[in-house]
């Protein structure tokens, strides 16, 4: 079988995290269909790139190194994806679900006449029995995706077309190194062989990029503490458990007042709104000023030792104990049963 | 000289904002029915963007060409009585079951079918999909340049456009040649209200299928008016290959759906101890919430 490849994106030089966690998605994809895994970067200056992507068990690194290419550009970028796919016909290429991942993801699909499916939450490898036309497909990317609103969950497969293309946002699959000594070979892209000058049609003048900050609005799983965490060193059990889900580290005002918080995690009517997938609520009284930063949160769990909380009434799960105890439990509970 | 020649491509979408208790069936099927039928949020974003081209280059029209069923005509109406010009309905049955790929094709051909277009502008995605990949695609067919996450046209001539992008942590000002495809984010100004005039001019306009329903009257409105005739496209019409469209033109197929229940809030109690909590995190595991 061929390669599963993913397309790394650059941040400041240095592969982005959602990359390092496709590439570790990627990874298992390709010990399943017992073939290689393939990365290909794209930039200026991409010198020990690859020193980066083989720790995640990267077999094979395409690099394509020009001076026109230190910002992404759809066109040239494209340009060198699509030839490259050509030749090495990947059975699988993920990309970040970014700005970046959003606009060359299609732009290629189109180009080979494969599909895409964009955003995914979860990836597998499963069978397909198509009945109508008595075909069966034993290994196929099984793409899943929330749809509509996020009021379905969709399978979504490409039977017969290559590559089966996915794009899957940052801090939906976990990195993880697979091992430090892991060497693989270096491919050099011939850039000028792809890229023309048409290709640069669209300039870009001016940009600016802000460094990353924390990102509570487009996290999936937000832990949330209050004042109820009782002090700083309590309150960083939170980053345990967010680390483990996938998650950030929010605050309510109280406990960003009492200090154990900066006030950039803070959520409620003077902080962020947000609407993740899963909000814990960990020693959080649920005043309102709080719950309308929050109550659109499709999943609540709330933890509190007060039976009579005001956040329990948001709440779709209520732990009643002392939240040092229920987040060493809840980590365990999701280690043991996350493959 | 004539200005621009600007195709909208707007959707008209479920409103899956305001899914309420009735939005799915007991088998866990979505209910179309129950969902107001919206104009796509991001495309009004995006016609706010053609109408400024529109008012900066003189002579410039904005045609709103939507694909869907005869009630996506809705859609167009909306667009003529914000400022659109006119409108282009591209239905058949033939694009039943359409993924990203095959309806950015179907696009296409009806771009290569009205012509000489400079700028194609849409939303940068819909809600009902949110995949972000139609406008891309459509560019990619026609061979077109496009500039993605636009949050405002700074500056167009006839020949080119300044625009400024808006990424996940910062902005872009890139500068591209016409023609090429836009598409606009949520983030971009709002699209101005229903224009009074555009509004008591268009109130009637319909597409010929409509036509054919409405009463006698209409017929001598529409010969003396002919813009309230809303062009029909069929697949026959943009000489597009059937082999291309719906499911066979689809790479993607759905392979199954799982419904995600809504329930009231009803809090359920869990214990603390090692099984109460493990029950829990196997249960938001199983229905997606993490994992």
């Amino acid at each position: 079988m061929n390669s599963v490849f993913v397309i790394c994106e650059l941040e400041e030089g240095k592969v982005a995290d959602v990359s390092l966690e496709l590439l570790t998605k990627g990874r298992q994809l390709a010990n399943q269909l017992k073939t290689k895994l393939e990365a290909v970067v794209i930039g200026k200056n991409l010198k020990d790139i690859e020193n980066q992507l083989f720790p995640y068990g990267t077999d094979v690194v395409h690099k394509a190194d020009d001076k026109r290419l230190e910002h992404y550009l759809t066109l040239p970028y494209n340009s060198i994806i699509c030839d490259l796919f050509r030749e090495e016909k990947p059975e699988i290429a993920l990309l970040g679900a970014t700005s970046q991942g959003r606009d060359l993801g299609p732009r290629v699909s189109s180009e080979l006449k494969s599909g895409l499916t964009a955003d995914c939450t979860s990836l597998e490898i499963g069978t397909h029995e198509d009945k109508k036309a008595g075909k069966t497909y034993d290994q196929l990317l099984y793409q899943i995706r929330p749809a509509f609103g996020g009021n379905i969950i969709a399978t979504i497969i490409n039977p017969d077309c290559r590559p089966q293309m996915a794009t899957v946002r940052e801090g939906v699959m976990k990195k993880e190194v697979l091992d430090t000594a892991y060497k693989g070979t270096v491919k050099n892209i011939d850039v000028a062989k792809s890229v023309k000058d048409e290709d640069f049609a669209v300039a870009i003048i001016e940009r600016h990029i802000e460094p990353r900050k924390i990102n509570l609005a487009g996290s999936q799983v937000i832990v949330a503490g209050g004042y109820g965490m009782g002090s700083t060193q309590n309150f960083n059990l939170l980053f345990d458990l967010a680390e483990v889900l996938g998650g950030e580290v929010a605050a309510s005002r109280a406990a960003v007042d009492a200090g154990y918080a900066e006030h950039a995690r803070q959520v409620g009517q003077t902080g962020v709104t947000v609407r993740p997938k899963l909000y814990i609520a960990c020693g959080i009284s649920g005043q309102i000023q709080h719950r309308a930063g929050m109550e659109d949160s499709s999943m609540i769990i709330a933890i509190n030792t007060d039976e009579n909380a005001p956040i329990n009434q948001v709440a779709d799960y209520v732990i009643n104990g002392d939240v040092t105890t229920i987040i060493p439990r809840m980590i365990k509970a999701y280690k043991k049963n996350s493959k | 000289m004539s200005g621009l020649k600007i195709i909208l491509l707007a959707k008209q979408v479920p409103d899956t904002r305001n899914v309420g208790k009735d939005a799915m069936k007991a088998d866990g099927t979505v209910n179309r029915a129950a969902l107001p039928a919206i104009f796509n949020p991001e495309d009004l974003n995006a016609l706010e963007q053609a109408l400024r081209i529109k008012d900066q280059v003189p002579g410039s029209t904005v045609t709103v060409l939507t694909m869907g069923p005869g009630r996506a005509a809705e859609v167009i109406r909306e667009g003529l009585y914000r400022g659109a010009d006119d409108g282009i309905l591209l239905t058949d049955r033939a694009f039943a079951g359409s993924d990203t790929l095959a309806t950015s094709y179907a696009i296409s051909k009806a771009i290569e079918k009205i012509g000489s277009v400079d700028v194609i502008i849409a939303g940068r995605q819909a809600i009902d999909g949110d995949t972000a990949q139609v406008g891309p695609q459509v560019a990619e067919k026609l061979h077109l340049p496009q500039i993605t996450y636009t949050e405002e046209i700074l500056e167009v001539t006839k020949t080119k456009l300044k625009i400024r992008r808006r990424l996940e942590r910062g902005i872009e000002i890139v500068e591209g040649k016409i023609p090429c495809v836009i598409t606009v984010n949520a983030s971009a100004p709002e699209c101005r209200p229903r224009h009074a005039k555009q509004t008591m001019k268009f109130k009637h306009a319909k597409t010929i299928t409509e036509l054919q329903s409405a009463n006698e009257d209409y017929l001598t409105l529409f010969e003396n008016k002919p813009y309230l005739k809303i062009q029909e496209l069929s697949v026959k019409d943009v000489e597009a290959d059937v082999q291309w469209l719906g499911l066979s033109g689809s790479p993607t197929k759905v392979k199954s759906i799982e419904n995600v229940i809504l329930e009231a809030k009803d809090a359920r109690q869990v214990e603390n101890t090692n099984n109460g909590i493990e029950e829990m995190i196997k249960e938001l595991m199983e229905n997606h919430t993490i994992g």
